[in-house]
């Protein structure tokens, strides 16, 4: 307590004559991928996502950093599909240990496991999945992107508060819809609501043109449910269940009511101003993505900020320990778990339109913080690595 | 109807007629609300630029100055016939400003910009822009006029301006998304309340070195939604009250040894506040509910409850016509 204090005075003093400076260089390394292709053409993958959101938080960075000596450069590179990922993070982490990755987890893993990246802060803003928070959970690998499990458990707590219990699933094949559904089978049980069908979506016809032919057929068999779930990360199917099914259910999940990290109807809490600056530098409305590496990019600024260090262990020390927290524009300060390195953050449930709530919901309660309500908390993680050096 | 009839009782006697009025800005309906202090009902709605955020009078009271955010423009109003007389140049997105004790400078916070711009409301010409912080939100300026703050809200920073020179002199860090600043004391502490730090910083302003930190605890209230933000003292500044954002409290603290006594429970997401002349009674804006508490400052008590637009957003007094400031 005593030492924060002197150092804030420290920095105030450096903030007059701007002397000793920090130099925090931070890469943002991209492993690009296939995107499959999906029945609809409306939808865009930006070329640029993620790399946009670390861009702002670099500028949102060198804004305090100007007036503390701290001077911010981030190197933005993308590997072409089937590059050599693991050349380019070893290039990256020889010219300093903060890396932004915006890759597939086996990718993520096996940066986290080099030999140089070991005394490095590695941030994950793009996977997803519960395998890199738990039993393949490494020390030196931060989480900015919500886990899937955070955010259906978003979700089953709104159908918890509404009462929807009964629920009905269809479910695409794909890997990451198959990852979806089976967070959202966690997220029920552990909520205790009932899935009382689940049907497999079959991906054989251009229902563009037919879906007011086959998705009242193929949602007809299905028995009573409050709300239709659909997991269908990939945008393919899902929008046309709307409207079409055989019975007049909301859809939920992929599609309908989303538990998403960040979305352009975010704007409560000072949301609106992030929105617009982001806005204002890409061209287009911030993504999850964007927001999880905007997000690594501050949580690096607020402990350089609060240490005075550019030293990968000593902010990883910080942003773990109990004195970090971050503005993340959600109503809540964005913290990180000491037991998994998953950035607690609230989840907001979205339609096109609005917030319709943001996650943890009032009465789901935590000894600790509400916020671990969602996903994997303390006592069932299956991660060991965080616990001798946290 | 019982409890109308007490609170007449109770408000009627202690006040004699022409006890000015509240003024408070509505975010969402582009509008203000005048609350009659002596009946505490609404008694004018006036029409305003776009997102009216914070407000504040000349010192003769005979102009109104109110940030029109989304108009980026700093509207001069005549609180008289409520007509808008003209626009200062304000730079975007104004969200608050304070006026400097010449009565002439108004610094202004531009949320969108990272800038501070001072402009002369008598020329109605931008006199300096000076860089801050990410988000700059909160304003004061000492009683002296010689140093102007103004608090960056993603920078986490107190920024000092030497009013001389319209330049910094110095940044001091504080807690996660500071929202409001006031000089206190005959300007010898500034104090910087932090919304999700959850915290006031109090800082000597001699040395611009933290001396205290005022932490906030409601029981059966998370800690993560005891947000502070606006906040005022008593006339003899022994007292605070500290609107606690979507705790939907206002903290009691002792301005000397920065304790806090009491929590009292007001409308939803309480944003700032002002009192009356004599500081008797406080008026938050509770921008949620679309309503403003109004507090007795003795009793520590909500009295009552004032329906005004939506999202009430800053508050400030004016008094009755011929009445001293």
């Amino acid at each position: 307590m005593l030492r924060q204090a002197t150092s804030i005075v420290m920095l105030g003093l450096w903030a007059g004559a701007a002397q000793a400076a920090i130099e925090v260089p931070v890469t943002w390394l991209r492993q690009e991928v296939a995107h499959p292709p999906v029945l609809s053409n409306l939808d865009e993958i930006p070329q640029d996502e993620g790399r946009a959101g670390a861009e702002l938080g670099r500028d949102d960075n060198a804004t305090t950093g100007r007036f503390l000596g701290q001077d911010y450069a981030l190197e933005t590179v993308s590997v072409p599909e089937g590059g050599d990922f693991e050349a380019a993070a070893r290039a990256a982490l020889a010219r300093g240990g903060l890396l932004i990755l915006d890759a597939p987890e086996d990718a993520v893993l096996a940066v986290a496991d080099m030999a140089e990246a070991q005394g490095a802060l590695l941030f994950n803003a793009a996977a997803p999945g519960a395998r890199l928070r738990s039993a393949d959970c490494r020390a030196n690998l931060l989480h900015t992107l919500p886990s899937t499990a955070m955010r259906t458990d978003a979700l089953a707590q709104f159908l918890v508060q509404r009462r929807w219990d009964d629920l009905a699933l269809i479910a695409g094949q794909r890997p990451e819809d198959i990852d979806y559904a089976e967070a959202l089978r966690g997220s029920l049980a552990k909520f205790g609501l009932k899935l009382r069908a689940e049907r497999d979506w079959l991906d054989d016809a251009d229902i563009r043109r037919n879906a007011g032919q086959e998705v009242p057929v193929f949602t007809q068999a299905l028995p009573d449910h409050d709300v239709l779930l659909v997991a269908d990360e990939a945008g393919d199917f899902a929008r046309y269940i709307a409207y079409n099914a055989w019975t007049p259910r909301p859809l939920a999940g992929s599609e309908g009511l989303r538990p998403v990290a960040w979305a352009p109807v975010v704007e409560a809490w000072g949301a609106a101003q992030l929105q617009s600056r982001f806005e204002e530098m890409a061209g287009r409305a911030m993504r999850p993505r964007d927001y999880a590496a905007w997000a690594g990019m501050r949580a690096i600024g607020e402990a350089v900020t609060r240490t005075g260090s550019a030293d990968p262990e000593v902010l990883r020390d910080f942003i773990l320990g109990p004195d970090f927290e971050l503005g993340g524009f959600l109503g809540a300060p964005l913290s990180f778990r000491s037991w998994d390195g998953q950035m607690r953050q609230p989840i907001p449930l979205v339609t096109e339109r609005a917030v319709v709530a943001t996650a943890p919901l009032e009465g789901f309660l935590h000894p600790v913080s509400e916020m671990d309500t969602l996903g994997t908390d303390a006592p069932e993680t299956l991660c060991a690595a965080f616990e001798e050096r946290s | 109807m019982r409890y109308a009839a007490i609170l007449a009782l109770l408000v009627t006697p202690a006040f004699a007629q022409g006890q000015g009025e509240i003024w408070v800005t509505n975010e969402k309906d582009d509008t203000l609300s005048v609350i009659d202090v002596a009946t505490l009902e609404v008694v004018r709605t006036i029409p305003t630029g776009e997102r009216p955020r914070g407000l504040t009078f000349s010192h003769d009271f005979s102009r109104l100055y109110i940030c029109a955010s989304d108009s980026d423009a700093v509207q001069v109003m005549d609180p008289e016939t409520g007509e808008i007389l003209h626009d200062l140049p304000s730079g975007e997105d104004p969200e608050q400003f304070v006026l400097h004790p010449d009565d002439r400078r108004l610094y202004i916070a531009n949320e969108d910009d990272a800038i501070t711009t001072v402009v002369d409301t008598e020329t109605r010409s931008v006199i300096a822009q000076i860089d801050v912080g990410i988000e700059p939100e909160g304003m004061a300026v000492s009683p002296d006029g010689r140093i102007a703050i103004t608090t960056s809200e993603t920078t986490n920073m107190a920024h000092w301006i030497d009013t001389e020179t319209e330049v910094l002199f110095a940044n001091t860090l504080v807690d996660a998304r500071p929202r409001h600043a006031e000089f206190v004391k005959d300007g010898t502490e500034l104090w910087v309340s932090a919304e999700i730090g959850g915290t006031i910083s109090v800082f000597d302003v001699a040395t611009q070195a933290e001396k205290a930190k005022i932490r906030f605890e409601i029981a059966g209230i998370h800690p993560d939604r005891i947000q502070p933000v606006g906040f005022e003292l008593t006339v003899d500044e022994s007292t605070a009250f500290v609107a606690l954002g979507p705790s939907n409290h206002v903290a009691v603290v002792d301005a000397e040894t920065w304790e806090v006594e009491d929590y009292i429970l007001v409308g939803r997401r309480v944003w700032h506040m002002a009192f009356n002349a004599d500081r008797s009674l406080l008026f938050t804006t509770n921008g949620v509910s679309g309503d403003v508490t109004v507090i007795d400052v003795a009793r520590r008590e909500a009295l009552k409850t004032i329906k005004v637009g939506r999202f009430p957003w800053g508050a400030a007094f004016r008094p009755a016509p011929g009445d001293p400031a």
